[in-house]
């Protein structure tokens, strides 16, 4: 220990007139923590890495390699294969199809999600009514039921509605669920905006509607900007409400992609399975790297009651 | 929108409550009415169809008969035991890494945090093909000399629950990380100045005065990976199917394949009331706590 700190305090001395830091970089500690971070970041990005190399080999270099081995020769079959060939069942159509259902599926339920629990939040955070908190409450808990509790009574709902196994129902499903987080956010956002404004607002003779539209969505772009990142991935990434409330034609990306690579039939390619996993996950890691700390923002939103 | 024209001075607050009608209708016939349903209905014979004729506890008494619902159970508390202490002390330390005022931060919470937004589809996927034992970290060990080398566990009935595990804190740990982190960060400079002057070891501050500080948010960081817990069901679905045999069941698998697959509806029924009573009781304690705080606060 005592011969390390040395020669470490020698090499800080022969570096220190230069540097502008009169602090150790490489003291045994800062060794060790960085240590660690890098090991625990490898492990972590391990699994992409898998994904992606597995994705770029062909089948007879899988069977002689193992699964961390790089590609030897890159080819980009196993992706076109994923994306317009996989077979689920009957259908040889590959991924495309689940992938244009989950963007038909995530586009009007992001949109009306967003739509009304921004307006709830706004008439819970401005215009209280007698009887509001008693709901919000009922709202949050209910965020706390195990969904299963309630698919099946939401089938019947549905049935009776005419949208069971419609677009229509998963769109009203994913708005439900989304309901408690996007209000409990959006209530607590405009409870933070200043109330002078409100007031001044509503002097001027602004209405509930007028002061939402030209004052209030002006100011909040950035909490909504963490709302649609919150649905955006939430809802590409379901599958239980997928399965339950859509027919096979109909079924998001997720679904279809756990049929395609857990089905029984037919050779294992592990590379257009890998491909097709990779496919999957790439909306949800581009809306993550892109949005960076917008998306902690809405994940720490969505854990810590404000 | 043609609520806009209405005069507000008259309908004092009309907009606000026409505006409050989707959560009305979420909280009332959804999450109170379905949940009654469906605890009402775990008491009836239900079979193919939903039946309103009450049978008492049979359904229950079915049901934790059953070797199926038991391994899901057992599952379930090995799971989520784990899955809690591992995702607290790794989150925390990974947290309290960070927090040490290094360089590159964002990247690291980047790249701890990434799995997070993935499925648990995808991630179940991934795991399932690196823990394959013949391609995977098995065979790896084995080409470095140690033929007899086995680490199979989604082929073991007795450790697969433990590869799901694996595969869980993967996702999961980065979000712990982060509200640790948030944790960490509302902690005041001073306390930190006045244990360095007091000669207080850096352990030694966070065990004795850091954490004892970050009670609250422990306890919601709890309360967060348990609800999660219960719900598990993608992660099986996608790594294991339930297998080898029913040895990584758990019990949304059941509730799911009782109402859907097997078309026997009461032990649906039942099975999810289970889950709902798993959940009240983590949840009651913790919202009592949290509203007692409130109220003397304000």
């Amino acid at each position: 220990m005592a011969d390390t700190s040395a020669t470490n305090s020698e090499t800080t001395t022969m570096v220190g007139p230069r540097g502008r830091k009169p602090k150790r970089a490489l003291s045994p500690r800062n060794i060790m923590l960085y240590g660690t971070l890098i090991v625990i970041a490898m492990y972590y990005l391990l699994p992409l890495y898998v994904m992606v190399v597995t994705s770029l080999k062909g089948m007879p270099e899988i069977r002689l390699g193992n699964v961390f081995s790089p590609p030897v020769e890159i080819t980009f079959e196993p992706w076109v294969k994923a994306w317009s060939e996989a077979c689920t069942g009957l259908n040889c159509d590959g991924l495309s199809r689940g992938f244009w259902n989950s963007v038909r599926i995530m586009v009007p339920s992001v949109a009306i999600s967003i739509l009304i629990a921004s307006v709830n939040g706004y008439a819970l955070a401005n215009w209280r009514f007698k009887g509001a908190n008693i709901f919000f409450t009922i709202l949050i808990f209910g965020a706390f039921i195990p969904y299963q509790v309630m698919i099946y009574p939401i089938v019947i709902i549905l049935r009776e509605m005419g949208l069971y196994t419609k677009l229509g129902g998963l769109v009203i499903v994913h708005t439900v669920f989304g309901m408690p987080i996007l209000t409990l956010l959006f209530r607590n956002y405009f409870s933070s905006v200043p109330e002078e404004l409100f007031k001044a607002a509503r002097v001027d003779g602004a209405g509930f509607w007028g002061i939402y539209f030209r004052i209030m969505l002006p100011m909040s772009l950035p909490i909504f900007v963490v709302a649609i990142i919150l649905q955006v991935t939430g809802i590409w990434n379901d599958f239980l409400f997928g399965v339950i409330y859509t027919k096979p034609e109909n079924y998001p990306m997720t679904v279809q992609l756990n049929n395609i690579v857990n089905s029984v039939q037919g050779v294992k390619e592990y590379n257009v399975n890998m491909a097709a996993t990779l496919l999957t996950g790439l909306v949800p890691l581009f809306v993550y790297f892109v949005s960076g700390k917008l998306f902690v923002r809405g994940i720490a939103a969505g854990a810590v009651k404000g | 929108m043609a609520q806009t024209g209405r005069p507000t001075q008259l309908f004092r607050n009309m907009s606000a409550k026409i505006a409050a009608i989707p959560m009305v209708l979420t909280a009332l016939v959804v999450f109170v009415g379905a949940t009654l349903w469906t605890v009402y209905h775990s008491f009836t014979k239900s079979k193919l169809l939903p039946n309103s004729k009450l049978v008492g506890l049979d359904q229950y008494e079915r049901l934790w008969s059953q070797n199926r619902w038991l391994i899901s159970i057992e599952n379930l508390a090995i799971y989520g035991i784990c899955s809690m202490i591992f995702s607290l002390v790794i989150g925390f330390l990974l947290a309290a890494m960070l927090d040490q005022k290094i360089r590159f931060e964002n990247t690291f919470r980047s790249i701890f945090l990434y799995p997070f937004a993935l499925s648990f589809i995808v991630t179940g996927l991934v795991w399932q093909w690196i823990l394959n034992p013949e391609f995977g970290i098995q065979k790896i060990i084995r080409s470095l000399g140690f033929e007899e080398f086995v680490f199979d566990p989604l082929y073991n009935p007795d450790i697969v629950i433990y590869g799901v595990l694996i595969a869980g804190l993967w996702q999961g740990t980065g979000l712990i990380m982060c509200l640790m982190l948030a944790g960490l960060r509302g902690i005041d400079e001073d306390i930190w100045k006045a244990a360095r002057v007091d000669g207080i070891p850096m352990w030694k501050t966070y065990v004795f005065i850091i954490i004892p500080m970050m009670r609250a948010v422990f306890i919601t960081t709890l309360v967060i990976i348990a609800s999660g817990i219960v719900k598990v069901y993608d992660l099986v679905v996608a790594q294991t199917s339930g297998g080898p045999g029913i040895a990584s069941e758990v019990p949304a698998k059941y509730v799911y394949d009782y109402m859907f697959k097997n078309q026997n509806l009461g032990q649906g029924f039942a099975a999810s009331t289970m889950m709902l009573l798993s959940v009240l009781v983590i949840v009651i304690p913790w919202a009592y706590l949290e509203f007692k705080g409130e109220r003397s606060r304000g």
